[in-house]
């Protein structure tokens, strides 16, 4: 997946002389390799290191932006993006609302490497998206693999409000697909259901989706049940058509995430889903989801929300 | 004996061969700093007499001291400088009067800053960008924002270009090039990197000058800022507004250095301390400011030292963290008393003139000001607006759910003070 991203920076580089990324270690080709090779094509001025400093980093990116470039601002792990909450919170999200639309900082792109990656512990596993997608004014995406990640990235480069896009990092070196050379953009606040089911939505995003894939496999060869799998793809706004037609055809919903379970994404998505399809729901929503600690190191494989403790959330909702 | 001094001489010679071949060969490599080696132990402390000085260019009469370093500028600007400071002063009574009598939420005076502010933006260009904190209010009124402007802004009506989004003083306006303020402090600084980065990639020949105070120095957004232009080679002025408070909190409680200047070898940045209070100094720092930014693409640190006269705000009464005696020596130390007597001397203002301009002034900014009180609010639906550059379905669906609202419980809202 590291390629694709590489490939839509590229692209995004090559089509707007404003654009710029920047961040730490992002000259050598950043510690993830997204951003090899691009320094030597297209200059120290549009791809260069910044000082160690996310505040500095988010600011920095909002002016560029508010000043007329494409900023493509990197911070190095989604669990180090919280001294720069103030200036994406306070600042990014609300630009054009406070100012009645005289300045905008949508050339802003904010990308972030996320999520479990088997021994990242406390500070390199965490899954930020509830604490953004709390705030109006911003744009929340998670791609499950290459092809996604190149064409919502781009979406998010050209899209005209500031934008979060988080990698979950295990899909970095893990994730293969034939990725299409050419450019292309998938676009944002949409849900894309993976695979077809009519007896229970499995909704999950990033590195979850996965998951949710195998355990609808599991679930129909081992319960005989019948699941739809959804990747949300897009956070904020999310897709709240799509979610909601597939529950109302099967009555049963399960969402799950990395991110810890109180006010973790998926209680909006509950709360929405029992307003919405009350009717339809057969047995209530239920979530999937990391406990409520802290990211842990050794228990990762207790932690986090594994095909066994989905599949017994099937087995489960079915028998209601 | 020949040979014994021929011997000697070369001894020495190679002595000072060695010594000169110590200091550069042997020099420190380490990649962290350049610098060389020292067999003394001691602490490196700053002094009280290595302090930056304050350059001036009037003294307290308001004369010029050295008039190689007074700016040759035109009558009409001049006299349009002290305008514009009187003309803030007098906005200032009117409208913090106005939140005294419930007709405007808040405000925030000026008093004491009117030459940093207009001295300092008198020596840009007009399309300079300016992020400001929220006591520069006199940049838009000498680049011209009409009165209008500011009380459209106050009171948050439908003719605020703001659209009714903030609370009073929190101006912006794209005409004029100044970036509209938000609340949280300091934010605005590594901004104006970014921004004057961006200018510099763009070749516009555009400089950013971005203001703050004594106490949003202290806050991490001044760190990253200052070192993300230096490392970066930004041309923004940071321009710092040194007034001697934050709300009650005195600079012996917000710093120990030696002000802000003092911070600016640490980021590797020039820096320049100027009386603020006096407006030509101001400008001539800031002219010279730009000139540097602008030929090097390099940012500068300059530090104006002046006093905040008035309060903090409406919500504060300052009697109760500083002796009134303080105040009114300050008060009657008065930048725009200076560059009167300075304007007097040059024959370029008169007590008639003062008399009739102060007049003819405060009936505009009453005019303004009651005009802009009878306008109505924006459309209750714009709350909506600007979030997204689109509303977004979950928007589209909160603003029916409104309008459902309004029409069985309207009564029970201002809508009659809305459009």
């Amino acid at each position: 997946m590291f390629m694709a991203i590489n490939s839509a920076i590229h692209s995004a580089l090559e089509k707007d002389d404003s654009a710029i990324i920047f961040g730490e270690d992002v000259a050598f080709g950043g510690v993830f390799r997204c951003t090899l090779g691009l320094k030597d094509k297209f200059g120290a001025d549009r791809v260069f290191n910044t000082p160690l400093c996310e505040q500095g980093i988010a600011g920095f990116g909002i002016g560029a932006a508010a000043a007329g470039a494409t900023a493509i601002a990197e911070m190095q792990f989604a669990d180090y993006m919280f001294p720069a909450f103030d200036q994406i919170v306070n600042e990014a999200a609300k630009y054009r609302y406070r100012s009645g639309g005289l300045f905008e900082c949508g050339k802003l792109t904010i990308r972030s490497p996320c999520s479990a990656v088997g021994h990242g512990a406390v500070y390199h596993s965490q899954s930020p998206e509830a604490y953004f997608a709390h705030t109006p004014g911003l744009k929340v995406v998670v791609p499950r693999g290459p092809i996604a990640a190149k064409g919502l990235l781009l979406s998010c480069i050209r899209d005209p409000d500031p934008c979060i896009f988080l990698e979950p990092k295990v899909l970095y070196r893990t994730a293969e697909e034939m990725v299409p050379k050419t450019e292309y953009t998938i676009p944002l606040g949409k849900a894309q259901v993976l695979a077809p089911g009519n007896q229970v939505t499995l909704i999950g995003w990033g590195t979850q989706v996965h998951v949710l894939l195998e355990v609808a496999k599991m679930a129909k060869e081992q319960l005989k049940v019948s699941c739809e799998v959804i990747d949300l793809q897009t956070i904020l706004p999310w897709d709240k058509d799509t979610v909601c037609q597939s529950v109302k055809k099967t009555g049963r919903v399960i969402v799950a995430h990395e991110a810890p379970l109180t006010c973790g994404f998926g209680a909006e998505l509950a709360a929405t889903i029992q307003q919405e399809c009350f009717l339809n729901l057969e047995a209530p929503v239920t979530r999937v989801t990391g406990f409520d600690t802290p990211f842990p190191h050794i228990f990762e494989p207790f932690y986090l929300p594994t095909k066994w403790r989905c599949l017994e959330a099937v087995k489960k909702i079915v028998n209601f | 004996m020949a040979a014994f001094y021929s011997k000697a001489l070369n001894l020495k010679a190679f002595r000072a061969v060695q010594s000169h071949l110590r200091l550069f060969c042997d020099a420190p490599k380490f990649p962290g700093a350049k610098t060389t080696w020292t067999q003394t132990l001691k602490i490196s402390e700053a002094k009280q007499e290595d302090n930056l000085p304050v350059y001036r260019v009037l003294d307290k009469q308001g004369v010029v001291i050295d008039s190689s370093h007074e700016p040759k500028l035109s009558s009409e600007v001049l006299r349009k400088m002290y305008k514009s400071m009187t003309l803030l002063n007098q906005m200032d009574n009117i409208l913090y009067e106005s939140q005294r009598q419930g007709r405007i939420s808040f405000y925030m005076t000026n008093y004491g800053e009117e030459a940093v502010q207009i001295g300092s933006i008198a020596a840009l260009n007009n399309d300079d960008l300016v992020f400001a904190q929220y006591r520069e209010a006199g940049v838009l009124v000498y680049r011209g924002a009409p009165i209008d402007f500011f009380m459209n802004q106050c009171y948050g009506n439908n003719l605020d270009v703001g659209r009714g989004k903030q609370m009073p003083v929190h101006y912006g306006n794209k005409d004029l090039h100044f970036v509209t303020l938000s609340s949280p402090l300091t934010t605005q600084l590594p901004q104006a990197s970014g921004a004057a980065y961006a200018f510099k990639r763009a070749k516009n020949g555009k400089v950013v000058i971005t203001y703050f105070g004594d106490g949003a120095a202290s806050e991490g957004d001044f760190h990253a800022a200052l070192n993300f232009a230096a490392t970066l080679e930004c041309p923004v002025i940071f321009f710092c507004r040194n007034n001697g408070y934050a709300i009650s909190t005195p600079t012996h409680e917000q710093y120990r250095g030696d002000g802000i200047a003092s911070r600016a070898p640490g980021y590797g940045m020039g820096a320049i301390r100027c009386d603020g209070n006096d407006l030509l100094a101001v400008y001539n720092t800031v002219k010279l400011a730009r000139k540097y930014c602008s030929e090097n693409n390099k940012p500068i640190l300059v530090e104006a030292m002046t006093y905040r006269v008035g309060h903090h705000s409406t919500s504060d009464d300052s009697t109760a963290y500083r002796p009134k005696e303080e105040i009114s020596m300050w008060s009657t130390e008065s930048p725009v008393g200076k560059f009167r007597r300075y304007l007097e001397t040059k024959g370029l203002w008169s007590e008639e003139e003062e008399k009739s301009w102060a007049k003819d002034v405060r009936k505009q900014i009453l005019d303004a000001f009651n005009k802009a009180e009878k306008v109505p609010k924006p459309a209750w639906k714009e709350m909506f607006e600007g979030v997204y550059k689109d509303l977004t379905p979950a928007l589209k669906e909160q603003v029916k759910e409104m309008e459902s609202h309004l029409k069985s419980y309207g009564a029970h809202y201002p809508l009659d003070n809305f459009k």
